[in-house]
């Protein structure tokens, strides 16, 4: 008779691990949730954040286009000429706010050299704003340039203080995290936990001496893991690619990590649900939509939840999303520490006993 | 073969609801036998089994398996035995040798995957996956999971059911082996020739009654001797003797 060894929980528990996480990096659309989606995302809205904005300008028929005021204009990256149109289209436009002013230079022969005449509207006075102090800007340069003698009347000492520049990206990532979180907790196990379930490998699994909370800390160590390691490298890829601020650096990225640790555990609870009452595997995205879908639109994932109106944010303001989003962004950003969040961590654990206790009634092994 | 049994059953009910599935069953399986369970779909074979394997709670009834009582022994019954379901699945994408590994972490043993494969000669399918086999090498895998811990008893539940002639034989060929090589084997079955051919003691369940166990010679002696008589005279080979003999006795990897 062979030796009959003491069994380890352990053991097996990191054995079901080992499964699922090959199980996971081999499984198309966990992939493709966790990592693609978020990645495409930030390189498509990214890219459309970062060309800034620009103002349109129409440039009237008279004006004239061989001046150094047209051309320096015409270099800023912010002004954008349009010369195609009619003086009379140039007017509905102006009125409907479609562009930001129209321009007229016209040469003097006396001083000064140039005069610019730029109408503006209403209609569209934030972006006529812009191009005002684009401007401004410009006739200081212009008349500094020109002319040496010291400024007759006023001297203008413009001095910008240094600040941190907030990005597009500094917003997005930390929405595309919590989105890749969201997915792979609710689809991933609940697609998992079904699966198994209806071609009996639990009930397998059953007849071993394995224990229950084997299965489920085995199966959610490996999607932490796979979720944390697809974590990093949205991270990175951000940083380096899409200059996302890291205040503190590593430390703020073990941070964001625990709180992606916490989003995903809250995340799985629900997934747990949708596995226990879930009919067949055709049944898991409707449900799982359900639950993903108000929080992909809501929780401030593309955009700021103040952008929303009242009613919609008093919704915004239950899901757990929102509030992990709000927590990776204080983190990332803001150079938080966890303990400057603890009232976003509050509801989330508020929601972790709530998602459990359910979890715990709905969650069926076979 | 000394008749030491392994398994002892006493009246065992189980009811599912107001179903009664199995109503009061009494059977011995002796040690280093092949004992088949045979009967109609739904006559409580698979229930019975399911109870003797620690997967469902029974409703009444005693069971020791090796010496462990139900009741209180599962977790040492679940080390000391090797289960086969029905038509159960493996754990997604992972090959075979993974799947070996796996099943090693959840018995806490330690088994290398060829080691077990060349027991079921698969080990040429180490890397494939489970879905991508055969119908008979789907088999012999199950059953290279449930010898992992070199249990005392394995239980196989229909194993044969879709499996070509060849196919069959040679899983036949497998579960002898694994007979005299010291382990119980308990096996269900709706296949009669097969029964006669494999096990060394059968009992008939059918409505969760078991109605007879004997020996598959003794029961047919009993109804020969009954004045039984085939209406067609038994020819010196079936057709399925005329099949194997047509397409050859090497099993197929179809």
């Amino acid at each position: 008779m062979n030796q009959p060894k003491k069994y380890s929980n352990f053991n097996a528990t990191m054995a079901i691990a080992k499964a699922s996480f090959r199980s996971i990096t081999r499984s198309p659309s966990a992939v493709v949730f966790s990592l693609a989606f978020p990645l495409i995302f930030i390189v498509v809205f990214a890219n459309i954040g970062g060309s800034g904005v620009s103002v349109d300008v129409a440039v009237a028929k008279t004006c004239d286009t061989t001046s150094p005021v047209y051309s320096a204009l015409k270099k800023n990256p912010l002004v954008h000429f349009i010369t195609n149109k009619t003086t009379a289209e140039m007017a509905t436009s102006l009125s409907r706010g479609d562009i930001a002013a129209i321009i007229d230079i016209q040469k003097n022969n006396t001083l000064p050299l140039y005069t610019i005449n730029v109408q503006y509207s209403n209609a569209s006075a934030q972006k006529g704003g812009v191009f005002k102090s684009e401007l401004t800007n410009l006739y200081f340069r212009i008349n500094s340039s020109t002319n040496h003698a010291p400024p007759t009347v006023a001297e203008v000492r413009s001095t910008t203080i240094k600040g941190r520049e907030y990005k597009y990206i500094d917003f997005l990532l930390p929405g595309m995290l919590g989105f890749s979180l969201l997915s792979s907790g609710v689809f991933g196990t609940a697609f998992v936990f079904l699966s198994l379930r209806l071609t009996l490998v639990i009930k397998r699994f059953f007849a071993t001496p394995v224990k229950k909370y084997s299965i489920v800390l085995g199966e959610a160590l490996a999607r932490l893991v796979f979720s944390l390691l697809g974590a990093v490298f949205i991270i990175l890829v951000g940083h380096y690619w899409f200059g996302f601020t890291l205040i503190h650096g590593v430390v703020t990225v073990l941070n964001m990590l625990v709180l992606a640790s916490i989003g995903l555990i809250i995340f799985m609870g629900f997934g747990f649900v949708i596995s226990g009452i879930a009919k067949n595997e055709s049944s898991v995205p409707p449900i799982s939509n359900i639950i993903t879908m108000p929080q992909f639109l809501l929780s401030g994932t593309f955009f700021s939840v103040t952008a929303f109106p009242v009613w919609l944010q008093t919704i915004s303001k239950i899901l757990p999303l929102t509030y992990l989003n709000d927590a990776m962004r204080e983190v990332a950003f803001e150079g938080a520490g966890l303990g400057d969040v603890t009232h976003q961590l509050l509801i989330l654990g508020a929601w972790f006993i709530g998602i459990y206790a359910v979890a715990v009634k709905t969650f069926r092994w076979e | 073969m000394a008749d030491k049994p392994i398994i002892t059953v006493k009246n065992l009910v189980k009811n599912y609801g107001d179903f009664a599935a199995v109503k009061g069953i009494s059977f011995e399986v002796y040690e280093g036998e092949i004992f088949g369970l045979l009967g109609p779909n739904g006559a409580g074979k698979t229930t019975t089994l399911e109870v003797i394997e620690t997967l469902r709670d029974k409703t009444s009834g005693e069971i020791t398996v090796d010496g462990f009582d139900i009741e209180t022994g599962a977790d040492s019954i679940k080390q000391v035995i090797g289960v086969q379901l029905q038509a159960a699945g493996y754990y997604p994408n992972l090959n075979l040798s993974e799947l070996i590994n796996l099943f090693s972490g959840l018995y806490g043993i330690n088994k290398t995957p060829m080691e077990m494969l060349e027991k079921v000669a698969l080990t040429d399918k180490a890397k494939a996956k489970y879905k991508d086999l055969s119908g008979g090498q789907k088999q012999r895998f199950s059953i290279a999971t449930t010898l992992i811990n070199n249990p005392r008893i394995i239980f196989l539940d229909e194993p044969t059911t879709g499996l070509d002639p060849q196919a069959r034989r040679n899983l036949w060929d497998l579960i002898r082996e694994i007979r005299d090589a010291g382990t119980t084997v308990v096996i269900t079955t709706h296949y009669m020739d097969e029964a006669e051919e494999l096990c060394d003691r059968v009992a008939f369940v059918d409505g969760g009654h078991i109605i007879g166990i004997d020996t598959p010679n003794n029961f047919i002696d009993k109804l020969v001797a009954g004045g039984f008589e085939r209406k067609k005279q038994v020819k010196l080979a079936n057709l399925e003797d005329v099949f194997i003999n047509m397409t050859g006795k090497e099993w197929r990897e179809g």
